[in-house]
């Protein structure tokens, strides 16, 4: 019987065939925990172990509050470097821990554990990474293994060709509107077709980062073209067995086609990821915004920042609007400089963060207060995610926020693309 | 008593990121839904239990949400249905997490979970729900975590009860 690329990945790694339902023992690639779930993970580990499995295979990113902004998480911060040196472990501390991921470790076919709901990131490029809490981290980082049912796969089949102004967050964001934040609960989404084949690592990653927010095991997309061509421009050439991919007498769950020709900007309105709505159709509100967030590990690679950019060009930002960039990471960071950005962003008055989470999740650099409304290229708009609980966060792609930046309040970036 | 939520509680609401920054369960305790409902760390008793909709701790992985619900005394979560980093995370932590009609079970009701033969009593309604609940869950469950677990019976016998 055929296979689903995730039960290929799973069978290779528990060194047997199995299928959706059965439950696995697997040896993992690579396990991740950063400067918040590392530190509930130290504890457990040493219970039950005295040196990590390979410390080659551990990577502990500090990322989504560095430099620390307050004693508390300075504290963590020196608990979890004090493992660290214990276990000859490096911290990075140049990036969002998905970001840095994808950029240096995470090959095709692996299996990766990661103490972060926003792992499936790395499924962007055709590995199985899979978000869990800390004490599952302390238990791979002792044993190099993990435990899983195999999970079911839904496959999204999209098709068309996106319009001017339209992304793959606009893509994702109808998704989440279809599936809910429960749709995608214990199961893989695949996704393909011929809109995703044409779309490079950057895009791909932003699909499977955000259908976390539908509760994914695992979000795949199957090597490619421009998946070699990323590995090789990261610097890591990597021979990627082309048979990783679904088998075509594969059983899914489900398939669901979707056709993305005519989709307009999307935007996720507070405070859940799938009450989403035409930016067109808000634009009408005239919701006036006190802060605009380009970043996370969603949406701040460096064709983010080309669109952001080149929207930006002829216009000057709304004064009444903090706007903060993140790079997602040092290396993109340098290729903004590179390109001129930071330069072209410094002098738009633009705020710009050291590379990692930044305020996406409230604990320092853009906290909100009461009543203050924020245009995010985030995935999370929860209630209080960035800081007051009466705060709004509305979730759009980057070019959405930058127009929102120019004008004040949510705009479809349309308007300034031509 | 038993604490009535809604569909979708996320574990921003458990354990808000602001918040959430310690490693000591007991503050953890404190900050329990501070925002979302501020007097349930104020009334919340050893042996309540939560009562939710579908899809209960969904969003962010921190196992925070468990430890801190755990350490107020949380007997058990039942929910229509649960995100699988909570419930994964419930299972590590020894904390039951039981799916069930919670339509069935309102604030005041007396409720007792017999989970041998998976049902809950609805004293007050004279009435037995059926619920789910994962053999593996119930294991660990005895060891009062997977910790205990592999501490006592080590990872052989850990992927015995797996596979």
């Amino acid at each position: 019987m055929g296979q689903t690329i995730a039960e290929k990945i799973f069978s290779k790694h528990a060194g047997k065939k199995v299928y959706a339902g059965d439950f696995v023992i697997t040896k993992l690639d690579l396990v991740m925990a950063h400067d918040t779930t590392c530190a509930w993970a130290i504890d457990p580990f040493y219970e039950i172990a005295q040196k990590v499995w390979d410390k080659k295979k551990i990577f502990i990113p500090f990322d989504h509050a560095f430099p620390a902004p307050n004693v508390q998480m300075a504290k963590l911060q020196a608990k979890i470097r004090k493992f660290a040196n214990e276990q000859g472990i490096p911290i990075t501390t140049d990036g969002v821990c998905h970001q840095i991921m994808s950029e240096r470790f995470i090959n095709p076919g692996n299996l990766v554990l990661g103490a972060d709901s926003h792992s499936p990131t790395g499924g962007g490029l055709g590995a199985l990474t899979i978000g869990v809490g800390s004490t599952d981290a302390a238990i791979a980082m002792a044993t190099g293994t993990g435990w899983f049912r195999v999970p079911q796969t839904i496959r999204v089949e999209i098709s068309g060709k996106l319009k001017k102004g339209v992304y793959a967050k606009d893509v994702i964001l109808s998704i989440a509107k279809q599936f809910g934040p429960e749709g995608g609960n214990y199961r893989v989404l695949e996704y393909g077709g011929e809109t995703v084949e044409n779309f490079n690592i950057s895009s791909r990653l932003t699909l499977t980062n955000m259908s976390a927010e539908m509760g994914v095991k695992a979000a795949i997309v199957a090597p490619d073209k421009q998946t070699d061509v990323y590995l090789k421009e990261n610097n890591r050439p990597y021979a990627f067995n082309k048979d990783l991919k679904s088998d075509s007498d594969a059983k899914y769950e489900e398939i669901i086609h979707m056709n993305v020709s005519n989709l307009s900007p999307q935007i996720a309105q507070p405070p859940d990821i799938d009450n989403v709505e035409e930016v067109q159709k808000l634009e009408k509100k005239k919701i006036k915004i006190d802060q605009v967030f380009i970043g996370s590990c969603t949406n701040c690679r460096i064709e983010d920042l080309d669109v952001v950019y080149s929207l930006w060009q002829k216009h000057d930002l709304n004064p009444q609007v903090r706007t903060i960039i993140t790079p997602a990471s040092k290396r993109v960071y340098l290729q903004a400089l590179a390109k001129g950005y930071i330069e072209f962003f410094a002098k738009k008055n633009v705020i710009i963060l050291n590379p990692g989470c930044g305020p996406c999740l409230g604990r320092h650099g853009g906290v909100l207060y009461d009543n203050e409304v924020c245009v995010s290229t985030s995935n999370r708009n929860f209630t209080g995610r960035m800081g007051s609980p009466k705060a709004l966060i509305y979730l759009s792609s980057p070019a959405t926020a930058a127009a929102s930046a120019i004008t004040g309040y949510i705009t479809d970036p349309r308007k300034f693309l031509n | 008593m038993n604490w009535i939520f809604e569909n979708n509680i996320n574990t921003d609401l458990i354990t808000p990121g602001r918040y959430n920054i310690t490693t000591d369960a007991h503050e953890l305790a404190k900050i329990t839904f501070i925002e979302y409902r501020p007097e349930f760390t104020k009334n919340v008793k050893k042996g309540d239990f939560i009562i939710a909709g579908n899809n209960f701790g969904c969003g962010s992985s921190r196992e925070t949400a468990v430890t801190a619900l755990k350490t107020c005394g949380i007997k058990a979560i039942i929910a229509k249905s649960f995100a699988r980093i909570f419930y994964r995370n419930c299972i590590n932590a020894g904390l039951y997490a039981i799916t069930a009609n919670t339509a069935l079970i309102s604030e005041r009701d007396e409720i007792m979970i017999n989970i041998k033969k998976k049902v809950i009593i609805n004293k007050t309604r004279k009435i037995s729900i059926p619920t789910e609940i994962s053999p593996l869950m119930e294991k660990i469950h005895q060891y009062g975590g997977i910790i205990p677990f592999l501490k006592i019976k080590g990872l052989a016998e850990f992927k015995k009860i797996i596979t």
